[in-house]
């Protein structure tokens, strides 16, 4: 039987369409408005809400936890300072790519991680002789995330501190006499808070949140804006652009940081005082240049597409939802250049727009690829360029004022 | 004369249309200099904080037809591009009934068989018969058009384009294309609907900024113009860009400065000099001196031909043909500060019919008859309104709470009869407001300010004749390679390096930048040419 969160009795009102999916054994909306393209909106022009309760969470506390994690995760640890927060990713002693989440440190010695998968027996069995205790606290929280330019004017009002938080800089806030956990956080691109909630104090505290949004024209969006908003943000869904190296069935399957994108989280890591799960392996790929892939953004020439439909009669399809399977990708000599995993039309960038894993010499900006697209049942491509991400970057997203 | 003072191309006027084409020549090399008579570029799409805190668009409020290859090719993106999605469209009746309709194909047909069961499919019938129609007329939107009284060979392939393209077609789209284009959108409408609402609701862009009604021959022209838009794939659907029409017009302005253009404000120019039958530059009314080999006009055919050169140096024909050019400016804006939501009874505490336009057409009839007055002129008793919650789709037009409601007014002819616009304006605003008060009552408690812009306050302000949105009406013989006159539909002029691009020129009025994009693609070929 489907769970609800602690939102649902107000979602459920909201949410017109009553279309939902299912997220994480939870229901959650896939949309409150007939046109998930005017919560898109109502984000990056205004401020959306969105319940993230479904993730999981878990609570790592004990002496030891900061060695443990720094252990485990593959970026730094020890790099986040109490306050902070770190999006960050774990992998398997082959150097494959098992999951990634958000982690807050709270103390020295207390830490929150999110994630869109269980993990708990995975974390208790790497704990050893460590005096680490973990704890899945899940179904204690709800997660609010409220995102778009708007939002800092709308927490502030219900917690004026959020005004001097930093991007991934989270503080505790009371809001509606409950006591909350507020961070920079969310998955959209944009300024955005996320606002961590003990369960029973779910519905006073987003009562409080929508009073303030009113005069903001926050509105809630579902996952399908979600998926917009996060694709144009250049960020990756585990189920969509990978799958878990556990949980995978052969290498096609697998991937490594590098191969993900996700190099750039671990800085530091030639510093042999901090033994990583995958360490060794991911050193070995990076001295031996094995990485498979190469993750890149992809923009589509507009003309060229809109050309290909208006050549054909038709009119070129803009407003789709994301693709939801793979896209094939070419080079210049109609060799196979890998696949794009997530594919759309961004509003923002007025073109489709790609996540993409292609062959590493062909990672750089600006490379010619060509992308798959099906006119009247007949294979043909589009020109692409590989190009930087996210696609949307807003200077507010990470700004202080 | 300084150095400082000579350029490769003037754009004289800053609107949009000046701006798209003076950054597309300086994108290709050319300096170029845009001079623009106000304090702020973007003519009349313009954003004005008229109340504090609240945003006005004075002029125009809405986007959908900017040429999607000039969002592209002059990287707007990149300076901001952000056009708000509309997804409803929302018709009160007068019984206090109303049409809502949304981008859900399936509650759509719902909500029309509320009005009539039998317009349930009709609307399926007829979307897809316009958009044919609109597939047929893109390729002649984004071509420069040809010149079917030309004698070169290139003319004759360009004729010949054309005939292979409408040969092309299915027949039945030729001839929909021929009926809605020669004919009245209130006889295209009966031979699908018979729902008065609906027909009111899709009927009412037909007469936008044209002297036309529902029923005269020419509204189905217009609807075809209002039509040709799009966002996000959506065929003729609007949107509202961020921060307004000025938001999107300061926009162009970066995108043309950090191409290199040179934007000069409050630069009224007095008259384009010439010299042996080319020209040569621009004097401006304080006297200095700008020169360059091509000179652009961004105005109306009549500033252009009429104003800022002497008519005695062009052909007499193209003079007379520019003197009998209608402007019949009959488009007003009643612009609102507010300090709440209307509401409208019959949807109780609802709101979500803001998400997109409001349009106060609920019959041919009622759109018909606020038509006759303008043609005796005066204004309507019981105007057509095309009016917009912007705040709701954007929250920066106005404080937390309180809202901007741009209305856009029809009919409200330039030449009134037994009185002048200057006495009117007041009480013209007294009838919009009432007409607004009898579909959504209380609407008047709510108005904290009220702006009234009358086709002359247009005139006067951003400089169109007549107060012409189009910068001349929509009317078959000023369109294609008829707008602006016979022979000179291809952005040239008779006075060499002497060129036009403004809304006068094909393929017409509203945001677009098409006729800016080809008439630089023109100026580019003429240069080439000449080296």
């Amino acid at each position: 039987m489907v769970k609800t969160t602690p939102f649902h009795p107000r979602l459920a009102d909201l949410n017109t369409t009553q279309l939902w999916t299912h997220w994480a054994g939870h229901l959650s909306a896939t949309q409150y408005d007939i046109a998930a393209k005017h919560e898109y909106f109502g984000v990056r022009n205004a401020v959306g809400f969105f319940d993230a309760s479904p993730l999981f969470k878990f609570e790592i506390t004990g002496r030891d936890a900061e060695e443990f994690l720094s252990g485990v995760l593959a970026r730094d640890i020890r790099t986040c300072r109490p306050g902070r927060a770190q999006y960050t990713i774990w992998c398997d002693d082959a150097g494959y790519v098992l999951e990634d989440g958000v982690i807050f440190r709270h103390s020295a010695n207390e830490f929150l991680l999110t994630a869109a998968e269980p993990n708990l027996s995975f974390l208790q069995n790497q704990i050893g002789s460590m005096q680490v205790s973990i704890e899945d606290v899940s179904d204690q929280f709800a997660m609010l995330a409220v995102q778009g330019p708007r939002s800092r004017a709308v927490i502030a009002e219900l917690a004026p501190e959020v005004n001097e938080l930093g991007y991934f800089g989270h503080t505790q806030a009371k809001i509606a006499n409950s006591e909350v956990t507020v961070s920079r956080t969310g998955f959209t691109g944009d300024l955005g808070f996320e606002v961590r909630i003990p369960s029973d104090d779910a519905l006073a505290v987003l009562d409080a949140v929508m009073d303030a949004g009113e005069p903001h024209r926050m509105r809630p969006f579902g996952d399908q804006a979600l998926n917009l908003l996060r694709i144009e943000a250049g960020l990756p869904l585990i189920g969509v652009e990978f799958t878990s190296s556990r949980y995978s069935y052969n290498e096609h399957e697998r991937f490594t940081p590098d191969e993900l994108g996700f190099g750039w989280l671990l800085k530091g890591i030639d510093d042999d005082t901090r033994p990583f799960v995958g360490r060794r392996a991911i050193l070995a790929e990076r001295a031996t240049g094995s990485s498979r892939w190469a993750t890149v953004g992809l923009a589509v020439d507009g003309h060229a597409f809109e050309a290909l439909f208006y050549d054909a009669g038709l009119v070129p399809p803009k407003d789709e939802p994301p693709a939801a399977w793979e896209t094939m990708l070419y080079d210049d000599h109609g060799e196979r250049a890998g696949y794009a995993t997530s594919y759309a039309y961004s509003p923002m960038m007025q073109t489709q727009v790609g996540l993409a894993r292609v062959r590493p010499e062909l990672a750089e900006v600006g490379t010619n690829i060509h992308v798959e697209q099906t006119v009247n049942h007949v294979y043909t491509t589009v020109p692409a360029t590989v190009t930087k991400m996210p696609f949307f970057t807003p200077e507010r997203k990470t700004s202080m004022t | 004369m300084s150095d400082t003072h000579r350029y490769d191309a003037i754009v004289i006027g800053g609107g949009h249309n000046g701006l798209v084409n003076g950054a597309y020549l300086t994108k290709a090399g050319m300096k170029t200099l845009i001079l623009e008579q106000r304090h702020l570029v973007g003519g009349a799409a313009i954003t004005e904080e008229l109340h504090p805190g609240f945003s006005f668009t004075t002029f125009s409020y809405a986007l959908s037809l900017i040429r999607p290859e000039v969002i592209r090719e002059l990287d707007l993106v990149k300076h901001g591009f952000n056009p708000i999605y509309m997804p409803t469209s929302f018709a009160p009746m007068e019984n206090g009934d109303y049409l809502l309709l949304g981008p859900d194909r399936d509650e759509n047909i719902r909500e029309i068989m509320r009005h009539s069961p039998r317009d349930a499919d009709a609307m399926d019938r007829y979307d897809h018969d316009i958009g044919r129609i609109l597939q047929l007329m893109y390729p002649l939107f984004d071509r420069v058009p040809p010149d079917i009284f030309g004698k070169t060979a290139e003319d004759a392939e360009d004729v010949a384009w054309l005939l292979g393209h409408l040969g092309s077609a299915e027949p039945k789209v030729v001839h929909d294309a021929v009926r809605l284009i020669t004919g009245s959108i209130a006889d295209f409408l009966d031979d699908y609907f018979e729902s008065e609402i609906l027909k009111g609701y899709l009927a009412a862009s037909s007469t936008t900024g044209t002297k036309v009604g529902p029923m005269s021959a020419g509204s189905g022209l217009v609807s075809l113009m209002m039509a040709m838009g799009e966002h996000d794939g959506h065929l003729g659907s609007w949107s509202f860009h961020k921060g307004g029409n000025g938001g999107f017009t300061q926009l162009l302005g970066r995108a043309a400065e950090g191409l290199g253009a040179e934007i000069r404000l409050e630069s009224h120019v007095d008259h384009v000099v010439t010299k042996d039958g080319r020209a040569v530059g621009v004097v401006l009314q304080d006297g200095t001196e700008f020169h360059a080999d091509v000179v652009v006009s961004a105005l109306d055919p009549r500033q252009t031909f009429t104003k800022l050169v002497d008519p005695r140096e062009l052909p007499n024909d193209l003079v007379e043909s520019i003197d009998r050019f209608q402007f019949n400016g009959t488009s007003a804006k009643v612009n609102f500060a507010l300090d709440g939501v209307p509401r409208y009874p019959a949807l109780g505490d609802r709101t979500d019919q803001y998400r997109g336009f409001v349009s106060v057409a609920p019959s041919i009839e009622y759109l018909e008859r606020a038509y006759d007055a303008a043609k005796y002129g005066w204004y309507s008793e019981r105007p057509y309104l095309d009016m917009c919650l912007q705040s709701f789709l954007d929250p920066d037009m106005a404080p937390p709470g309180k809202h901007v409601m741009s209305c856009f007014v029809q009919y409200a002819p330039y030449h009134l009869k037994g009185s002048d616009w200057d006495t009117e304006r007041n009480n013209l605003g007294d009838t919009v407001q009432a007409t607004i008060e009898s579909f959504f009552p209380g609407f008047g408690d709510l108005v904290l300010h009220r702006e009234v812009v009358t086709p002359l306050d247009i005139e006067r302000v951003v400089g169109l004749s007549e107060g012409n949105i189009y910068a001349g009406d929509f009317l078959l013989p000023q369109m294609y390679f008829f707008r602006p006159a016979p022979g000179w539909s291809q952005y040239r002029t008779p006075i060499n390096g002497y060129y036009q691009c403004g809304s006068g020129t094909h393929p017409g009025g509203c945001v677009m930048g098409a006729p800016a994009r080809l008439a630089s693609q023109q100026i580019l070929k003429d240069r080439a040419n000449k080296v």
